[in-house]
């Protein structure tokens, strides 16, 4: 072939592109043509989604929660979902289409995957009617409700970065050093119930 | 000892970490404490020293010592809902110098562990490129090649000590960390080969598992430093490292290190992909995220003593060890308190200091028996140093889950034994 420094490869044919390039972005771009309404989509998700996300998304056992949460991201204990922390509805359709049912990825049809991600909305109170429609048409019109809440890694601004100077090396401390926490006496539990935040 | 599993209740997991942790200790014991006619391991002709033992033919791809049976990767199973999507740790505790063994290189899947056969494997790239191109492992392996020795740091490593002291012993609190010689193409040269079209600012690495990971990744740091690496350590990557192929991302979090590459794409915005939405991303006290958080920072851990190896020697010569690395380069330097970080001693790094590696640093002091209140603190080549879990959490708060990097206490007491602690 033409091209390339060293020659090495061959080109990719469409079919090719096709069957592995299934990602999609925020503005739209990789949406395959298809739909699908929250009714169809509570249908699939009861049969392939519910056994470990729970019926409503509330997840089961340690497996992650899909639904709720909203205006918990300053508590305590955060409860991170779709509907209260998810940025983009693409990650939605993308993840699912990509991995899931767990066990069983890339199973479920485009329109499928469509009709999912509508209920998923449902499940959140995003979309309120269950006669609601997602298509690649009006897909980018929904907003997820905290996607204005992420933010540039500022790291570099937090007051430990910006003191370059030699650190102390004698007599850094007040008063004694007391130990405040034990790992041996701490009622040991995992942060969250995500499936993996701890990892 | 045998591997501890540890049982679902928590109770029971403390139990068995801190017993796992003085099993391994006391093996050794003083150099034969002399009998009257002296030590009989030395006055009696012992079977090794009388009888064959085996011969060359018997063990093909050799194994540890019997009597290093204890040296595994272990998991904490009550951390996550499926072993097939989940985390084991690197027995830092048993090691030295700054190359990690292939078999004991910590295991972070998605999907569990991809199973290829190379010849059925095959390395896409397209997008924004002028060709789009399929690559064979044969051909991958006729592109100049890089060897590079570089750490690789799982993003939540140290991400249950956000709260304060949880796991009892350095294998779970930093165990997420491993450091090899990768030999591999570097991404810049396949990227070339398929010819990046101008607003190509993006590359995107997928794997061939049932998780298809996907991440983000700049151009930049793609043309930089990025290889797409087939063998660790001179071998081919171990299945559970991403046989035949994974992207290898140096000083960012391990997430991006995609296993089992099929594909990388090209584009001119980044994917917002789940691994850096609802994942990756670094939850604030303001309820804000911090996202695309790659690098990771500068840090350090006292591997010896700590809770899973107790100083079982009594007093006298002790060889404080731990390790250190920093995205951002080389360590220049650690300092080792044993006051809990009231005073500070300089420690000697030794062996390789390599960029975006791993170091190994000694302090060797006298110890009288006394309480110790163990600490290290890396310096990296930008002039930044380690900060303390309070300075971090002052900033973030709790909830970051991600990139914690603070200074950790290891409560030596009287007996030797030792205890993850947090002090003031």
């Amino acid at each position: 072939r033409d091209g390339g420094v060293f020659g090495l490869g061959r080109v990719a044919t469409e079919d090719e592109i096709a069957a592995w390039d299934i990602d999609v972005r925020p503005d739209g771009m990789g949406l395959p043509q298809g739909s699908g309404t929250v009714a169809d989509g509570e249908v699939l998700y009861t049969d392939n989604c519910a056994v470990c996300h729970g019926d409503f998304g509330e997840g089961v056992g340690r497996w992650p929660v899909l639904a709720g949460g909203q205006d918990t991201l300053t508590d305590e204990r955060p409860e991170k979902t779709i509907g209260s922390y998810w940025p983009y509805l693409s990650t939605v359709y993308d993840y699912v289409r990509r991995a899931m049912p767990y066990g069983n990825a890339r199973s479920l049809s485009d329109d499928d995957v469509y009709a999912i991600t509508a209920y998923l909305l449902y499940l959140n109170d995003i979309v309120e009617d269950e006669d609601f429609e997602l298509s690649n048409e009006n897909f980018t019109e929904i907003r997820l409700p905290n996607e204005e809440n992420f933010i540039a890694d500022d790291r570099a601004e937090e007051p430990h970065y910006a003191d370059k100077g030699d650190p102390c090396m004698s007599d850094c401390k007040d008063s004694p050093v007391e130990i405040t926490m034990h790992a041996q006496i701490l009622d040991v539990t995992p942060g969250s119930v995500d499936d993996n935040d701890a990892a | 000892m045998n591997d501890e599993t540890v049982s679902q209740s928590p109770n029971l997991s403390r139990r068995t970490l801190l017993k796992a942790g003085l099993a391994t200790g006391v093996a050794a014991g003083a150099a034969g404490a002399a009998h009257a006619g002296g030590d009989p391991l030395i006055t009696e002709v012992q079977d090794w020293n009388r009888y064959l033992g085996e011969g060359v033919q018997s063990r093909p791809y050799g194994t540890p010592s019997e009597f290093e049976a204890h040296v595994v990767r272990r998991d904490v199973e009550w951390l996550t809902a499926s072993t097939e999507s989940s985390v084991n740790f690197t027995p830092l505790q048993d090691l030295d110098g700054i190359i990690t063994p292939n078999g004991l290189c910590f295991e972070r899947h998605h999907g569990g562990i991809a199973e290829i056969n190379p010849a059925d494997h095959r390395l896409m790239i397209n997008g924004l490129v002028d060709t789009p191109l399929v690559f064979t492992m044969e051909d991958l392996k006729r592109f100049p090649r890089e060897n590079r020795v570089y750490f690789l740091e799982c993003a939540a490593n140290s991400g249950m000590e956000w709260r304060g002291s949880q796991l009892n012993g350095c294998q779970y609190t930093h165990g997420m960390v491993h450091c090899v010689m990768y030999t591999g193409v570097p991404l810049k040269l396949i990227l070339e080969e398929a010819g990046i079209k101008t607003n190509g600012k993006w590359v995107m690495p997928e794997g061939a598992d049932a998780s298809a990971m996907t991440r983000s990744i700049p151009m930049e740091k793609a043309l930089d430093d990025c290889l797409v690496a087939f063998k660790m350590n001179g071998e081919a990557l171990r299945p559970e490292q991403g046989y035949p192929l994974r992207l290898v991302v140096p000083g960012w979090e391990g997430n991006m290190w995609v296993k089992w590459l099929r594909r990388i794409e090209v584009g001119d915005e980044p994917w917002h992909q789940r691994e850096e939405t609802s994942k990756y991303t670094d939850l604030l006290e303001s309820g804000k995220a911090r996202r695309f958080t790659w690098v990771m920072d500068a840090k350090s851990v006292v591997t010896n003593p700590s809770p899973q190896a107790p100083i079982t020697h009594g007093k006298g010569p002790l060889v404080i060890s731990g390790v250190a690395w920093s995205g951002n380069g080389r360590i220049t330097r650690v300092d080792v308190s044993i006051d809990g970080g009231r005073n500070w001693k300089t420690a000697r790094l030794d062996g390789p200091s390599l960029s975006k590696a791993m170091h190994r640093f000694y302090l060797d002091i006298d110890w009288d028996g006394s309480d110790l209140l163990i600490q290290s603190r890396a310096m990296d080549e930008s002039g930044y140093f380690q900060p303390t879990k309070t300075e971090l959490r002052a900033a973030r708060g709790e909830n970051s889950i991600y990139h914690n990097n603070g200074i950790q206490t290891w409560h030596v007491k009287a007996d030797g034994t030792v205890e993850n602690v947090e002090v003031s």
